[in-house]
């Protein structure tokens, strides 16, 4: 079984406030730090697992900069075979479409049963991964959590409202976008990634991959970000201030209004 | 030399002469012995390599004097310590006459000289009859009352009483052949009259000759030579039996005891010979296979007596976690057998956390070191689960909850993943105009680093210590400075916790910052942050706990305390793990607790060296282990039962667990926890 | 402008609450132009939503098929795309069917892709100007999508509200002839379905609802009393359930329960838009987190910026002394 899975380096926000930058144009970034997309290394440990049981090559790609690279050591420490780095100045400030469409040219150099995403990353808009499958017109299944291999096909539950898990039967080859919780997924630590450090990771521009410079990037999006901005905070919450005492006093004043205390 | 009995060596049975059953006995036994230790030994040589075991020889002979001869840790079980006391002594005294007993089934007239008359054939049938006495006294105790410690619970196997009393019959039935053997004669000398031997008053032999004195020459002839045989048997059989189970110990104590580590508190390197700087060129981390084991571990096993001392002071297994110590041991040993069988070929090694071990249980571990405080027999148990972790995180098996603030601490050196710039929030604007704190990182100068570490930087609640520590330092008159984002997490738990190349990246980027800072010596109110500095780092300015600058600063006479407000509350101390155990530290915090004024202190019942860890501290606060209460629960039930009403501790993370455990416990209002830093800078005299 | 269209999620014959959402952003992009509703599926459930529609779309699209007893993405897609002019406006739910079938179909129609919209503000000659968020919800941003060739967009059920008015009159018309190939590569097997647990936290009228906040596991008794104390059940949010710390029937959210409480109390819960999505009937909430940026705080009526570990006991005590 081959399975190309398609991974991000996106900033590890969790712990931190984003803050703008100067101009507000951009995110504060010069504190963060990045670290694979979640989604993504759910989806490289499912991968790496149904390799182990069913045999194959498990491929990890990622549409980045240079420093992009880390991430792709990081997921080949944990069992990836091979990396694929792709980069070049024309593919920034593509829209997903234009993602779509440099992955799917990166599908069409190799020879896969399964293309994984994903179900989402920083900018939270779960579309990669149903639009390569369109391009390439392979069956697509979302928010996948479950994965068993039935003969010739795939057996995948899909995650869908009220915890509910949708199961269906997918032909081959296909594409996944996978949802956390899929697994558990392993360990990697410094050591390992130094393991993988001397691995050669090929790298594709967008002449090597054959695309025209006007299909990708900010030449290719027809989806433009203008400008980051915070949320009004506490539009519409009446913030209470004062002593820990007043406020409790003020709450359930207000609970006992609107029938929370029983 | 006369003899009122034909010994053993010139005595026929049918015909066939005894000196050939003596050397029969002798030679299969002996035969038998060696091939058995040569079994055993061959899993030794093919372990890990540790080569510090046999250095520092002189420290060693005072451990094997103190530990292995005076049975020093005994007596902390007085009971059992005592019957073990009365074996042991009486084994060392016999072992004399069990060797001479076996010469004179060749050669009748044999004896050490010294040993064959006088006070040693005095002592040794009092020796000889106090065993047996001990024997009667354990098989009872240990078949009929079978105190909590020795039961084996489902999982982990059947019981092991069985072997225990069995193996008390056969010491008793050789105290009875060595003196029933020694008794005919006397018995038979009396009939005879001329020269009668000496037999001590109630001892053994003593009773024995003394019912055995109108008994017939024959019979006497008898007794005294099949008691012999019988004795003979008995010892050979008994050395055999050794290599196969718990009582092992007899022969290989006092070699793990010459062996037994001798530095506290550190963690041993990924591999003995390999230098930080080579760990890259290691093909596998950890202990994967027994194989992976060092030698000495190795002989840990083989030495367990079983006696469950580790596990009745096991916090783990105590809130019943999945974790006891005497069965890591036990486990180990049995893996040895069967991956080296006596007879038959060698079966493929397979992966210990296969079949062996269970991830729950090695994670279960807090390290907080009260089984190796407790085992009699100097066995390591830290050093394994830390090299069973490094296997673990070599093979990418991490719990998911260990893996967030492993990565965090990757990138930004903190198991939050807060922001580098933030570690000094705690000293905010409002408080840096009440007490100075130097920022190293911008080139200001001090004498002294007080080393933050993560918890204290980070966590709300904890900064308090931060404070009340810089408060102390600066009431000292202490020249101090932190080296704020410059400072990582000091990794001790990181290194605890298997993660080696990370406690390497840590360890470097805090050693540099340090020894650029150009401080002279450090101070930190963190004891894991203390252990990991002074035992794990190298090089590094001497470094004291908070508890120990105080202590000193109050006997100088540089730092005042006002008498205590209010003056009904009793005082207990809990000693953290890292600050008693692992570095000996427990008076510091106490005589400077017992400096203010007013201040009651009681102690609880486990302190000091037996403390009870609360839970465990650093990537501890993160794992989430099966467990049936918390530790923390138990020790604030601990310091109730004292009578205490405030728990002053000297560690972040005992603190962090007391608090939760007062919440558990439901005891808000009744009991609080405190840091000693806080309880410090509330009386400092202005 | 070209026609908006407006895919219609429902489930046993009952619309999704963001089928009225979607008129509403229909009419915020071009409050001119009518606004067509489709809707798949098969039987008597399906005539019964076309006509609730009918009372809220000018024009309902019935698309009746066996095929889509159980919605197909990809086979709905085909359909769409024989169906619809290239340079349509098609509103999709961002739900677990909007994230499966809009992606593809933005290709397959050649057309922009607006994905998990907001907020609207308008048209700007042939480029609509909207509004996302991106990290979770804690930075938005403004996007210009070019729609001159068509586009596909889903709405973010939950900002926009549902246009109640019913007035529309609209017409039924069946699309059901031209829908073309139904095969698909991928089928639908079945649905398992969750569990249900020891309490059903979509029945409770206050809630009490933990997030990460809660920090470790053994503070999930912290909540119990403060929910004892008000009478309250216990929900959370998906950190808590990933964790095992509650049963995943606690969660509130798009992968767990919809709850329609009078209260909710959210404890520590940063207010993911998932998490939101299960919260429905308008409750009085309530946001106690450390983080006073956490977005929570612009849905919640009453704020709180403290540490629930320290918050809640003082709030049960408060509560219990009456």
């Amino acid at each position: 079984m081959e399975i190309l899975v398609c991974v991000k380096r996106v900033p590890d926000n969790e712990e931190n406030e984003i803050e703008l930058n100067s101009d507000g144009n951009d995110i504060e970034r010069d504190d963060l730090v990045y670290s694979v997309n979640e989604w993504d290394n759910y989806a490289v440990e499912e991968a790496i697992q149904m390799v182990d049981e069913h045999g194959g090559t498990v491929t990890v790609v990622t549409v980045g900069d240079e420093e992009s690279e880390e991430v792709l050591r990081r997921e080949m420490a944990m069992g990836a075979e091979k990396g694929i780095l792709v980069s070049d100045d024309a593919f920034e400030n593509s829209d997903g479409k234009g993602i779509a469409t440099i992955l799917k040219s990166v599908v069409e150099k190799g020879n896969y049963d399964i293309i994984m995403t994903g179900a989402q990353a920083d900018a939270g808009a779960a579309e990669v991964g149903g639009m390569l499958a369109a391009m390439l017109d392979l069956p697509y299944a979302s928010l996948v959590n479950k994965i068993d291999v039935a003969g010739d096909k795939l057996n995948v539950g899909r995650e869908v409202e009220g915890g509910d898990q949708e199961m269906n039967e997918i032909e081959l080859p296909c594409v996944l976008s996978i949802q956390t919780g899929i697994n558990e997924p392993r360990y990697v630590g410094i050591r390992g990634i130094r393991k993988v450090a001397s691995v050669e990771i090929p790298s594709f521009s967008a002449s090597d991959l054959g695309l025209a410079s006007d299909s990708v990037g900010e030449a290719g999006a027809q989806v433009k970000k203008v400008d980051y901005f915070l949320p009004d905070l506490g539009d519409g919450a009446e913030m209470l201030e004062g002593s820990t005492e007043e406020i409790i006093d003020k709450l359930i004043e207000m609970l006992k209004a609107k029938g929370g205390l029983q | 030399m006369s003899h009122a009995l034909i010994p053993p060596a010139q005595y026929s049975f049918l015909g066939l002469p005894t000196i050939v059953i003596s050397f029969i006995i002798t030679l299969a036994g002996t035969a038998t012995f060696v091939f058995l230790i040569y079994k055993r030994l061959v899993p030794l040589f093919g372990a890990a390599p540790d080569n510090t075991r046999l250095e520092r020889i002189p420290e060693r002979i005072v451990n094997t004097l103190k530990i292995w001869l005076a049975q020093y840790r005994q007596p902390r079980y007085m009971f059992a310590g005592i019957l073990h006391i009365a074996i042991f002594f009486g084994f060392l005294i016999l072992l004399i006459r069990t060797a001479s007993l076996v010469v004179i089934g060749f050669w009748a007239d044999f004896g050490i000289p010294g040993f064959t008359s006088g006070p040693y054939v005095i002592i040794k049938d009092y020796a000889a009859t106090i065993v047996l006495i001990a024997c009667v006294i354990a098989a009872v105790r240990r078949g009929i009352f079978t105190p909590e410690r020795y039961k084996v619970p489902e999982k982990y196997g059947h019981d092991h009483t069985k072997e225990a009393v069995f193996v008390l019959a056969v010491i008793s039935t050789l105290m009875l052949s060595e003196s029933l053997f020694e008794a005919a004669l006397i018995a038979a000398e009396m009939q005879k009259g001329g020269h009668v031997t000496y037999a001590a008053p109630l001892t053994l032999v003593w009773i024995f000759a003394n019912l055995l004195s109108e008994t017939s020459i024959s019979a006497l002839q008898g007794t005294h030579v099949i008691s012999y045989i019988v004795h003979d048997i008995c010892f050979f059989f008994f050395a055999c039996f050794l290599p196969f189970g718990k009582h092992f110990h007899v022969f290989t104590s006092i070699f793990n005891v010459v062996f037994m580590r001798l530095d506290k508190g550190n963690i041993k390197p990924v591999q003995y010979g390999i230098s930080d700087s080579q760990l890259d060129e290691l093909e596998s981390f950890g202990v994967k296979k027994l194989e992976d084991f060092t030698w000495k571990h190795m002989l840990d096993f083989y030495t367990c007596a079983d006696c469950g001392r580790c596990s009745d002071h096991c916090p783990a297994d105590a809130v019943g976690r999945p974790l006891s110590p005497r069965f890591i041991t036990i486990k180990g040993r049995d893996a040895i057998f069967k991956n080296y069988p006596i007879f038959g070929p060698k079966p493929e090694s397979a992966l210990l956390m296969e079949g062996t071990y269970e991830e729950d249980e090695i994670w279960s571990c807090t390290t907080c070191g009260a089984c190796e405080q407790e085992c009699p027999l100097g066995i390591e148990y830290i050093d394994k689960i830390v090299d069973l972790r490094r296997g673990m995180v070599d093979e990418g098996m991490v719990p998911q909850t260990l893996q967030k603030p492993l990565k965090a601490l990757e990138k930004r050196g903190n198991p939050w993943g807060k922001m580098e710039k933030k570690r000094l929030e705690w000293a905010d604007k409002e408080f840096v105009k009440t007490c100075e704190v130097k920022s190293l990182e911008k080139g200001e100068e001090a004498e002294t680093l007080y080393f933050v570490d993560s918890i204290s930087s980070f966590d709300e609640r904890m900064q308090e210590i931060a404070r009340s520590t810089s408060l102390i330092l600066d009431a000292a008159n202490v020249d101090f400075g932190v080296l704020g984002k410059l400072e990582r997490d000091s990794g001790s738990e990181v290194k605890r916790f298997g993660e080696e190349m990370l406690f390497q990246d840590l360890k470097e980027t805090n050693s540099e910052a340090i020894k650029e800072s150009g401080i002279k010596n450090i101070v930190t109110a963190d004891p894991h942050a203390y252990n990991v500095l002074k035992n794990d780092y190298k090089d590094l300015p001497p470094i004291e706990h908070i508890t120990q600058v105080v202590d000193r600063k109050i006997r100088e006479g540089k730092l005042q305390l006002n008498p205590l407000e209010e003056k009904d509350k009793v005082y207990t101390y809990h000693d953290p793990c890292y600050l008693g155990r692992h570095n000996c530290i427990y008076d510091a915090p106490r005589n400077a607790m017992d400096a203010i004024p007013g201040l009651t202190r009681v102690d609880m019942q486990k302190c000091r060296d037996r403390s009870f860890c609360c839970g465990g501290g650093g990537l501890m606060l993160f794992y989430e282990p099966e467990e049936e209460t918390r530790m923390g629960v138990l020790r604030v039930e601990m310091a109730k039962k004292a009578g205490a009403d405030v728990i002053v501790t000297a560690c972040p993370f005992c603190l962090v667990n007391m608090e939760d455990a007062i919440k558990v416990a439901g005891m808000e209002g009744s009991m609080e926890a405190i840091d000693f830093s806080e309880l410090i800078a509330r009386q400092l005299k202005s | 402008m070209a026609q908006i269209y407006a895919y219609i999620v429902h489930k046993d014959g009952v619309a999704d609450d963001s089928a009225l959402e979607l008129i509403t952003a229909a009419q915020k992009i071009d409050a001119g132009t009518g606004v067509t509703a489709i809707v798949t599926g098969s039987g008597e459930n399906l005539d019964r939503v076309c006509n609730e529609m009918a009372e809220s779309y000018k024009e309902v699209y019935k698309i009746d098929n066996d095929a889509f007893a159980y919605p197909n993405a990809e086979v709905i897609r085909k359909v769409l795309v024989n169906i619809l002019p290239g340079d349509s406006i098609v509103l999709v739910p961002h739900n677990t069917f909007g994230m499966d079938l809009a992606p593809g179909l933005s290709i397959k129609m050649d057309s922009a892709y607006a994905s998990d919209v907001v907020d609207v503000e308008g048209m700007d000659g042939s480029t609509l100007k909207i509004i996302r968020q991106e990290f979770g919800g804690q930075v938005s941003t403004h996007v210009n999508v070019d729609i001159s060739g068509g586009a596909v967009i889903t709405v973010r059920p939950g900002p926009f509200a549902p246009d109640e008015s019913k007035g529309a009159g609209g017409q039924v018309v069946d699309k059901s002839g031209d829908i073309g190939d139904v095969s698909a590569k991928r089928k639908y097997l079945e649905t398992v379905v969750q569990e249900a647990g020891d309490v059903d936290i979509t029945k409770s009228e206050v809630l009490v609802s933990v997030g990460r906040g809660i920090e470790d596991e053994e503070n999930i008794e912290v909540a119990n009393e403060l929910a004892e104390a008000m009478g309250a059940d216990v929900s959370c949010s998906r950190p808590i359930v990933d964790a095992k710390w509650l049963d995943k029937s606690r969660q509130v959210g798009t992968s767990g329960q919809t709850v329609k409480p009078k209260v909710y109390m959210a404890m520590g819960i940063s207010g993911s838009f998932q998490h939101l999505g299960g919260i429905k009937g308008s409750p009085f909430i309530v946001a106690v987190n450390k983080n006073p940026k956490a977005p929570i705080f612009q849905v919640a009526d009453v704020g709180i910026i403290a540490d629930i570990l320290e918050f809640m006991p003082e709030l049960t005590e408060k509560i219990s002394e009456g």
